[in-house]
């Protein structure tokens, strides 16, 4: 078995749309966790707060270094995730076919390091 | 046993048909396509030490699949010690039972569907189907996609990787992804041959026969493998259909179009047998099967072209209705050129002038190439000239170049 991260990419405006928006997705996304505890693959998921709410610390130099924001200048951060054990790339590949459905956003499927 | 007049030639020639077996075997008894193909070239230097001492044995692939085996299992016994995965795929070959002969074409099938799995870059499918099925080394890979020796290799080893480290599975797809993932292997299979057909370097030459070679014989073991899906007898009859006029597509370093020929040169044994192959699609048709996908419908093309004894004798009208057909599956502006071209011959060049010019294709040599003949046969010389131009000026293919040269140098 290999445990998988299934990541939905989102954008700033992806926060500022009105929660009665977002309530399908809610739903979608409750019922799809659902069925992944069911199954018996769910290893962790969560979503995350907007990327400005972010802070870095950078302790490679002489002193620790704390700035606001994410570490990454981009457009798109990581909204949200899953953490799936699975048998297989093809099986990760369903469920995260599955999970952009409900998400309604794009899904990278990557691989854990072994744990060997 | 055999004493063999040319050991070397021939111990080269069955590993490399033997190749893609050994390896499928290999790869589902030890798990890890690496150990596979080591254990596979330590049975070719066993052979070309022992064979011509001994003769070639009488079942050669048995005896390459058996050594390769041993070798494995040695390497895995010496490495056991310090590499707990290999110690744990070792347990698992031994607890396994001895697997039925049948269960080795099955082996072949998996490993073709993990070489053209979706999550792997197109250009590195090609590479892994070639290397891993087809047999050819790293380097006549890297030289048939004119890239660096190093460049092909770190792709097929990233491939390897991913397919290790993310787990491509090695099995056939279920049933409800099978259709999909076929035309995946065929779109593999389709693009090899066509580098082959007409090749889009200026370096390599016109016609690529290795690979047209390689592309058919693994569409032949894909077909022995699903003799059922008619798509796969499809491209495989519009394959033969294609290779079987190879010999006269060129003459004088110059591409011959369909249409100039000479048809005593096409290879007949090929031509009967797609033919047979094009028949019997026709027949699964009339009995209830799908509707044709594309390769059906363009190995049917070729079946009408390849029945005319000469050119003026082909059956327009019956390409045209195939490639509206096609047109209905694959509505793509290249199709529609190539409806257009059969047009010309049943309404006339000003007609399918029209049609080509609806077609936003400017980038594409052949739409430049065919408004060239449509403008030469309306007399529209100059216009003609500048279509040969543009033409030129988009393709690197010598044979391809010398023959608009010759007919933008033919127009009054």
């Amino acid at each position: 078995m290999t445990k998988y991260l299934l990541s939905v990419h989102s954008g700033l405006d992806d926060y500022a749309r009105p929660l009665d928006e977002m309530q399908p997705m809610f739903d979608a996304v409750g019922q799809y966790n659902q069925t992944a505890r069911d199954a018996g693959i769910w290893v962790f998921a969560g979503g995350l707060q907007s990327p400005d709410l972010a802070t870095v610390i950078d302790n490679t130099g002489a002193a620790p270094i704390v700035t606001d924001g994410p570490y990454l200048e981009s457009k798109e951060w990581i909204g949200g995730f899953w953490i799936f054990e699975l048998p297989d790339l093809d099986v990760a590949l369903q469920w995260a076919t599955e999970a952009s459905k409900a998400c309604g956003g794009p899904v990278e499927v990557r691989p854990f390091e072994g744990e060997a | 046993m055999d004493s063999d007049p040319e050991p070397t030639v021939s111990i080269e020639r069955i590993y490399r048909e033997e190749y893609g077996r050994i390896v499928a075997s290999l790869t589902r008894r030890f798990g890890d396509i690496d150990i596979a193909e080591e254990a596979a070239g330590e049975a070719l230097l066993a052979a070309v030490e022992r064979w011509p001492r001994d003769g070639v044995p009488p079942n050669p692939g048995g005896w390459l699949t058996t050594t390769a085996g041993n070798r494995a299992i040695d390497r895995l016994r010496r490495e056991s010690h310090r590499d707990a995965k290999h110690q744990a795929a070792l347990m698992i070959s031994d607890d396994s039972p001895h697997e039925p002969t049948g269960a080795v074409e099955d082996d072949r099938l998996r490993l073709i569907f993990t070489c053209c799995h979706p999550a792997l870059a197109p250009e590195a499918r090609v590479a892994l189907t070639l290397r891993l099925l087809g047999g050819l080394t790293v380097a006549e890979i890297a030289q048939a996609f004119l890239v660096p020796e190093t460049t092909m290799a770190q792709r097929i080893t990233r491939a390897k990787k991913k397919i290790s480290v993310a787990k491509i599975p090695y099995r056939v797809p279920s049933p409800a992804d099978l259709g999909e993932r076929v035309d995946g292997v065929l779109a593999v299979l389709y693009l090899v041959f066509n580098e082959g057909y007409l090749s889009s370097s200026a370096d390599a030459s016109p016609i690529r026969d290795e690979l047209t070679g390689e592309a058919i014989r693994l569409a032949r073991i894909l077909r022995a493998l699903l003799p059922d899906a008619p798509e796969v007898t499809g491209l495989l009859a519009l394959m033969l259909l294609t290779e079987a006029r190879r010999a006269v597509r060129v003459a004088d370093g110059q591409l011959v179009p369909l249409h100039e020929q000479d048809r005593g040169g096409w290879d007949r044994d090929l031509i009967a047998e797609g033919h047979d192959l094009v028949r019997e699609c026709l027949a699964l048709r009339a009995s209830g099967g799908a509707r044709p996908g594309p390769y059906q419908l363009l190995a049917a093309i070729n079946a009408v072209h390849t029945d005319a004894p000469t050119a003026a004798d082909t059956d327009w009208s019956q390409i045209a209705t195939l490639y509206a057909q096609l047109y209905a599956v694959s509505p793509s502006p290249i199709v529609a050129l190539n409806r257009a071209v059969a047009i010309a011959e049943l309404d006339g060049p000003a007609l399918a002038l029209a049609e080509v010019d609806r077609l936003d294709l400017a980038t594409y040599h052949a739409w430049h190439a065919t408004r060239a003949d449509l403008l030469r046969r309306l007399g529209r010389s100059a216009e003609a000239r500048a279509a040969y131009d543009a033409a030129l000026a988009l393709t690197d293919n010598e044979a391809e170049r010398a023959y608009l040269s010759r007919r933008r140098g033919q127009l009054g």
